[in-house]
């Protein structure tokens, strides 16, 4: 009665084999190791001895994930989770490596997986405890999530008192409680103002939350409502799964289930070694993708004085695919972490890859921890996607995460064209923004936080046999959908002038990429309500493929004080749909000449004050093109003009398109004149070229006398100082002398963070889980 | 494994393959001898009787010169960028949008990069004009050599085919 227990001890045995869960984790590692296969597993004995077993253990367990999804989003009220699908429930096993994951926002194979091995090597058996009807909370983006609005609830499993695995729910919330509302907010520029922060916390026992954390967390977030829909939502889906399983193990044996468990990893490590083989190309592939971070504008406004400066985020990325199937990721140069909230943990990194790989290299159901460990990454510590301290802000890591990976389609796209699956290739995707995003007194006098997920439906790139689709995906969510405006009403108050495909968004090629689309904004029945603008607009982050071009960049429109509510009231004409060209534009003559109108290039703003009647445009950027412009069919082109896709000015002038316009505007593209024109257009390109190297000289004479804009070697100069090799190849590149170099300090901007930095993994007592090369 | 015919390949390869086959073949698993039929649907189009080594863009490709057996990278037209192993875009014709003016060419008012923070390399081939490559980097940075392939191991390994004859 007096003796110690385990609980004491520290040691649960929760696996009933005498190990913790870290020295079950560690074996596995080793084993993993050794032998090249997960786990050691060099024969999958339950899939080889029984493959229609095997398989039926599949399809129960993945239609299970998936049927919970679909039945738990029924239950949220923000139309990011119910119409937007922004969940994704997944199954791990006692280690936290995914087995099996549902449909949705897949980023999240890896994220709560992240947090489960965050619980095992920080030995949370032992305190605060894992027991069965046991629900944790995290969304810590300094151990793996992505950005902090992802709110995973994770739940163990057990099969007769031993822990046997974990599933996990997550949803992206409309607001965290951060800075500025909105659930990715632009004016905090670190951690600490990021939102409401949970790690790993135990907020449930006996399958019931705990009372502390239900007060406490929804009147830590603007919109609790929502919130604590959310949290139903993934409670309802994480008991769904564990129910399934245990119906599963008395179905089939935790014999069965638990080999298959190990072993479905194993596969899909084997899996993306296959479909590597089958459909790339071994060899090295460098791509580079860029964002804006243009924060020294005055419509920026933070707190810190120090983060008010224009910076370019700078990833370059070597794919080498080996010739045993393996590949290998390195961000050698990659730039430094910042002070916004575009930073990423190595973790949203490894595991966000997924979600776009299921959309190219993998696209099938069997999508879990294997492709991470078929997968080499390299991510340096210190960059924007691997900091090294642990101030850093998350919010919108997305804002560089989708700038990163066009670069990876582009590579994999080349491997595709090279091979000769040009059905496969794309372009890249679309920068996918803008986030429409604010708050304050909503229509229903309730204080209310707003993100508009129309994002969801950007342009796509094109393909090398056809046009990408227009406003119809995001990288981030496989399932599409930009949502019912008549949805989007009712939770926002702001009503809708227009919803409009953007003519010219999609970049121009042989294909040209998707087009986006652009819906006017009227701000209706809200009081002290704000917004801001969150996208590129001074680059691009998508490039076009072999001589297509990127898609258009973003920009801003506002309009305050408008006189609407008059203009509506006589019946004046109003600004209605589309922005179509805006070097000419028109909204402007249907407001008054008096109003107050932002258009410009400046797509990253904080927290501003809107009235009634005031106008905001939210226009979805499209997708990148493929192949030369003057190869484009002209009847594309025909088509392209009569639906307002391509403004005429462009068609002539990219295209070399000949075209005439009759009485009811109907255009018809003369295809023998075109012809003409396109051989002129190519004499009078090489009239205004030339030879690469020539060109080379007068570049590197800017270089050495250092005349670039001040972001452009901001960039340069937190890469060199990160990375030797990319210093090195750049200054033999451009044969730069010896003593040639470039430091923050020569460019009069703050430099607070450069040198002094601490790490997450230096706090006492705590262990960081590495899943990278650093 | 669905298999096409070399019809429906060439067809793929001009952009006029019908929609089903091209949903097959997105759906279905790959056809392990399409670079074969690919390659004999391209040799077939271009006018220059060196043979096609590697397809790396729809006018650019690594070929086996039929004078030299060296290999180079090579616009349909017949213009050599030297060899293969070196980027042919610093062999190419370049014309950079850094000005709002010349952004303004292709794209509408505020629908282009500010050129102080990104520009478009175009890269022409010398002879014939065609646009092989768009890149769209800061200034200053490197001209990116974007594709080593290894095509020994593709060749011996992938796809079983013989390594075509190569002069160094």
């Amino acid at each position: 009665m007096n003796m110690m227990t385990n609980k004491e001890l520290g040691f649960a045995d929760l696996l009933k084999n005498g190990q913790t869960l870290k020295q079950f984790r560690d074996g596995i590692i080793e084993r993993t190791k050794a032998t090249g296969y997960y786990n050691g597993q060099e024969k999958l004995e339950f899939r080889d001895s029984d493959p229609i077993g095997y398989e039926k253990l599949f399809s129960k367990l993945r239609g299970g994930l998936v049927h919970a999804r679909e039945t738990a989003k029924k239950i949220a009220a923000s139309p990011i989770v119910e119409q937007e699908g922004e969940l994704c429930f997944t199954l791990y096993n006692a280690v936290g490596d995914c087995v099996l994951t549902s449909t949705g926002i897949i980023i999240h194979v890896g994220t709560m997986g992240a947090a489960i091995k965050y619980m095992i090597e920080n030995n949370w058996e032992a305190n605060p405890g894992i027991n069965p009807g046991d629900m944790f909370t995290n969304n810590d983006c300094s151990i793996g999530n992505v950005h902090p609005c992802d709110i995973a609830t994770i739940v163990p499993i057990f099969w007769e008192g031993r822990l046997i695995g974990w599933v996990g729910g997550v949803t992206h919330v409309i607001d965290t409680g951060a800075v500025t509302p909105g659930s990715m907010s632009t004016g905090q520029v670190q951690r600490f103002g990021d939102g409401y922060m949970i790690t790993c916390r135990k907020t449930g026992v006996n399958d019931t939350p705990l009372r502390d954390w239900l007060h406490e967390s929804q009147r830590s977030v603007r919109t609790p409502k929502y919130w604590i829909l959310d949290e139903k939502t993934r409670i309802a889906g994480c008991h769904m799964i564990r129910e399934l399983v245990e119906e599963v193990i008395r179905a089939d044996g935790i014999e069965a289930y638990e080999k298959f468990a190990y072993e479905v990893i194993e596969e899909g490590r084997r899996g993306l070694m296959n479909r590597i083989k089958a459909m790339t190309l071994p060899g090295k592939y460098r791509k580079v993708s860029f964002v804006d971070v243009p924060y020294k504008h005055e419509d920026v406004q933070v707190s810190s004085a120090f983060a008010k400066l224009d910076s370019i985020m700078h990833s370059p990325c070597e794919m080498t695919i080996k010739p045993d199937g393996k590949w290998r990721l390195d961000f050698e140069g990659a730039s430094r972490w910042g002070w916004h909230t575009f930073n990423a943990h190595q973790v949203a990194f490894t595991s966000g890859i997924w979600v776009m790989m299921c959309q190219t290299l993998v696209p099938t159901q069997r999508i879990n921890d294997g492709a991470y460990y078929a997968t080499e990454f390299r991510l340096p510590k210190g960059t924007w996607c691997n900091p090294d301290d642990r101030r850093t802000g998350h919010a919108y890591a997305w804002h560089f995460l989708v700038s990163g990976w066009a670069a990876l389609w582009r590579g994999l796209s080349q491997s595709y064209f090279s091979r000769g699956y040009l059905e496969e290739v794309n372009a890249g995707n679309a920068n996918t923004s803008n986030w429409l995003q604010g708050g304050g007194i909503n229509q229903d006098g309730e204080i209310h936080a707003v993100n508009s997920f129309e994002a969801s439906s950007c342009g796509t790139g094109a393909c090398a046999v056809k046009d990408g689709l227009n406003h119809a995906a995001a990288i981030w969510n496989p399932e599409g959908d930009m949502g019912d405006i008549e949805i989007w009403e009712m939770a926002e108050p702001l009503l809708y002038l227009g919803r409009n495909v953007k003519a010219n968004s999609g970049g121009y090629g042989k294909y040209r990429g998707g087009c986006g689309f652009e819906t006017l904004r009227m701000v209706w029945n809200a009081q002290d309500w704000t917004m801001f603008f969150m996208g590129n607009g001074f680059m691009n982050s998508d490039w076009g493929m072999m001589g297509g071009y990127p898609s258009a960049t973003g920009y801003r429109f506002e309009a305050h004080k408008t006189g609407l509510e008059q203009r509506i009231a006589i019946g004046d004409s109003l600004p209605l749909g589309g922005d179509l060209d805006p070097t000419r534009p028109d909204y402007e003559r249907h407001i008054d000449a008096t109003a107050v109108v932002k258009r410009d290039k400046q797509c990253m703003t904080t927290e501003d004050c809107y009235d009634n009647h005031d106008l905001y445009l939210n226009y979805l950027r499209g997708g990148p093109g493929f192949g030369d412009p003057i190869d484009r069919e002209p009847k594309a082109i025909e088509n392209d003009l009569n639906q307002k896709f391509l403004l005429p000015e462009y068609a002539q002038k990219v295209y070399g398109a000949v075209f005439t316009q009759d009485a009811k505007g109907v255009f018809a593209v003369d295809v023998a004149k075109t012809a003409a024109r396109r051989a002129e257009m190519r004499k009078e390109r090489l009239a205004r070229a030339l030879p690469t190297r020539e060109w080379m000289k007068e570049e590197r004479e800017r270089i050495i006398n250092k005349h670039a804009a001040v972001q452009v070697q901001h960039m340069f100069a937190t890469s060199f100082a990160l990375s030797e090799k990319f210093t090195k190849e750049f200054k033999a590149f451009w044969s730069l002398p010896a003593d040639w170099q470039l430091l923050e300090t020569e460019l009069n901007v703050p430099t607070y963070g450069s040198k002094h930095r601490m790490d997450l993994s230096l706090l006492p007592d705590v262990t960081t889980v590495v899943q990278v090369e650093e | 494994m669905s298999t096409y015919t070399n019809e429906q390949v060439a067809h793929l390869v001009e952009g006029s393959l019908d929609w089903e086959t091209t949903f097959r073949m997105l759906s279905m698993p790959k056809d392990n001898s399409r670079f074969e039929q690919y390659l004999k649907a391209l040799q077939a189009k271009v006018s220059f009787k060196d043979k096609i080594v590697l397809p790396l863009g729809p006018h650019l490709y690594i070929v086996q010169s039929a004078k030299t057996k060296r290999w180079v990278t090579q616009c349909d037209c017949g213009h050599v960028f030297g060899d293969y192993r070196e980027n042919w875009k610093l062999h190419a014709a370049i014309y950079v949008r850094d000005t709002e003016e010349a952004m303004t060419e292709v794209y509408p008012k505020l629908m282009a990069p500010d050129t102080q923070w990104q520009v478009y390399r175009e890269y022409y081939c010398p002879s014939c004009g065609t646009m092989h490559d768009v890149e769209a980097p800061t200034p200053w940075y490197p001209v990116i050599h974007d594709f080593e392939p290894d095509i020994e191991a593709f060749y011996k390994d992938w796809v079983g085919l013989p390594v075509p004859e190569r002069a160094d």
